[in-house]
């Protein structure tokens, strides 16, 4: 299955990826409407930096994943080898935030329910927005 | 300075209802024009030090971003121009030269946009080249005078070491210091792709590189920088640098600064120290001496390669250029004044050489005069910037051409001219580890494969055009050219005839 990976070699800590995917899934039709009058749309990836190193992380879609074990509720599911989160059925227990290895669940704007990378299955982007978005080729979605 | 003589350059104009404050442009700036007040939460932009490189523009995800030239403006004056004032503000200020990078971008006539190509009608058709074969390898090298068969057909003829192209383009020198590792390995995989050859430069070959050693001209200059050995063996053909058409007649100054390990141990000096290349080869004053060092380098190189003695276009460039032909090297390279560099001084960039358009015509010409012109083949260099001033310098005599600001344009330069304050927002002239990511080599040779195959099509379709189906046909065919709005003297220096005629 295709994943996206980063090569912190040609991460340019540029944080565009960042912006595209909070936009992408914030349901705006682009990305001025999506931070408009201070709006601040949280994104499922981020880069993390220091000593001159930067990569972007987001959700691993590991084979044997912690947060859906977790699950209280059964919000999470594996599908397709996607992990995604069923915002209807989450309760806001956060476990999955405690249990993610990569810390790679945000808690939504609200605060009510968790957000992860879904890899942009559910908004209409196509390819995930990180992934076309990077400046540098740096986030790429490949078979590995 | 509490008191400022002179002002920016140019002015960032932000709009503010497309502005996300994502501060891509704060990460993206070397030169430290953007910045993000957390306090006020807004962005905000100090032009001192911006070069225009359009960095900022290119990255803004919302195209909030804008560079304009700065509207202010000193008492007109058409003889005392605001750049001239500013350049004298400078000097007064700091006392020293004032330095500039890439080409002469002063307002000379561009005698390539002043030249027409013909186009075949009724009686010697065009031909198509998506149909039919269409033919722009070059081999360049000395060709034979004549040659001789054995009795049983086979040729008896010995032929000179020869670089074979499959389209009459090539990547200039450019030394590794001047540009970025990132760059020299995107200009390395594309002449490797593209089975053409890209030029060292002066500063040594770096060891991930050998491997594309036969797509490589490596270049020996005045500071003999790497050169020994393997360097001379490993490149395909061997230059020697006389002159760059940029700033003819002097030198050249890597800084100390920029001297960091890899560079240190490619060019094979301290760590630190500055890297000078003397304005003459010392060991040359005559042909002879060019003579000698070309067949020394012949000697080390087994005679299995050719030799290019690399000139700058100045005002005899033909009667140079027949001395080195008959030096014994095998290519000349002329490169003349619009030619692009890593840092020149600019009275020197701006007033030293002559066209390469005209160099170009006297030079082939003088050596045909002489019957000499097989014995080497023309490269010309200097602001060759579309496939139609490639197939000009073709018909004007050239082999080949050297591209190599149009390479750099492929790599995302913008030709801000900065490149001798070593913060390239690009990644191409810089060695600062952070600034040197931004070039992804996978990006960039793909994007100069491009570059190159595009013109490769243009090339045909203008061949095709002319009803030429090899680019062989076209070599020094003036007749194809014609000259628009040039005086009487310049289409005698040129060999072309008027529009009309």
């Amino acid at each position: 299955m295709k994943k996206v990976y980063v090569n912190e070699d040609w991460c340019l800590a540029c944080h565009l990826c960042e912006y595209y995917c909070a936009a992408a899934n914030s349901g705006a039709p682009n990305m001025i409407k999506a931070f408009a009058g201070g709006k601040k749309p949280i994104p499922r990836i981020k880069v993390e930096e220091g000593s001159g190193i930067s990569f972007a992380v987001q959700c691993r879609h590991c084979d044997e994943p912690l947060c859906v074990k977790g699950c209280i509720t059964g919000a999470l599911s594996v599908k397709d080898g996607v992990i995604s989160c069923d915002e209807s059925r989450c309760v806001g227990c956060y476990t999955c935030v405690m249990s993610c290895p990569y810390g790679c669940i945000v808690i939504s704007e609200d605060s009510k329910v968790i957000q992860k990378c879904d890899l942009c299955v559910k908004n209409n982007n196509g390819d995930p927005a990180c992934v076309k978005g990077c400046p540098n080729k740096a986030i790429v979605l490949e078979e590995r | 300075m509490a008191l400022n003589y002179y002002q920016p350059l140019f002015e960032v104009i932000r709009d503010k209802e497309r502005c996300i404050k994502c501060q891509a442009c704060a990460r993206q700036c070397a030169n430290l024009v953007h910045s993000y007040d957390e306090e006020l939460d807004v962005m905000v932009s100090d032009p001192t030090e911006c070069v225009d490189c359009q960095r900022c523009v290119s990255i803004c995800p919302t195209r909030a971003l804008k560079i304009t030239d700065n509207p202010n403006t000193f008492r007109r004056n058409s003889n005392w121009s605001m750049q001239i004032m500013t350049e004298v503000y400078k000097q007064a200020d700091s006392g020293g030269v004032l330095l500039s990078a890439m080409g002469n971008p002063k307002e000379y006539p561009v005698y390539w946009d002043k030249i027409l190509l013909n186009a075949s009608q009724v009686t010697n058709p065009p031909i198509d080249p998506l149909r039919e074969p269409m033919e722009t390898k070059v081999f360049l090298g000395k060709k034979p005078r004549n040659v001789k068969f054995n009795k049983d057909g086979t040729v008896n003829t010995d032929i000179s070491p020869t670089l074979e192209l499959s389209t009459p383009i090539m990547f200039s020198a450019m030394s590794y210091g001047s540009i970025s590792k990132n760059a020299h390995e995107s200009l390395a995989r594309a002449a490797t792709e593209l089975g053409i050859y890209y030029n060292t430069g002066e500063g040594g070959l770096h060891r991930d590189f050998y491997k594309y050693g036969p797509n490589t001209i490596v270049q020996v200059a005045s500071g003999r920088f790497g050169v020994f050995k393997d360097y001379l063996e490993t490149g395909a053909a061997v230059e020697i640098k006389m002159g760059q058409g940029a700033k003819p007649g002097i030198g050249g100054h890597l800084p100390g600064a920029k001297i960091l390990e890899d560079i240190s141990k490619t060019r094979m000096i301290p760590m630190g120290a500055d890297a000078i290349s003397p304005a003459p080869h010392h060991d040359i004053y005559s042909i002879e001496d060019l003579r000698q060092l070309v067949y020394s380098l012949k000697e080390a190189t087994c005679y299995k390669k050719p030799i290019i003695v690399k000139i700058a276009a100045v005002h005899n460039v033909a009667a140079i250029a027949s001395g080195i032909a008959r030096s014994g090297a095998d290519i000349i390279a002329i490169d003349g004044y619009r030619g692009g560099t890593g840092a020149a001084p600019t009275r020197i960039r701006d007033n030293v050489g002559i066209p390469i358009e005209l160099a170009l015509a006297s030079v082939d010409q003088r050596l045909r005069d002489e019957g000499i012109r097989n014995e080497v083949s023309v490269v010309v260099a200097g602001s060759v910037r579309s496939s139609a001033d490639v197939v000009k310098a073709i018909a004007l005599g050239a082999d080949a051409v050297y591209i190599g600001t149009a390479a750099l344009l492929a790599l995302g330069c913008h030709l801000c001219r900065s490149c001798q304050t070593g913060k390239c927002n690009w990644g191409i002239a810089t060695q600062r580890p952070d600034l040197v990511k931004r070039l992804n080599p996978e990006i960039g040779y793909k994007r100069l494969v491009n570059l190159v195959h595009a013109w490769d099509h243009e090339i045909k379709e203008m061949m095709g055009g002319m009803g030429i189906n090899s680019i062989e046909a076209l070599r020094g065919n003036r007749l194809m050219l014609r000259g628009i709005g040039l005086t009487e003297k310049e289409l005698e220096v040129l060999g072309i005839q008027h529009a009309g005629q």
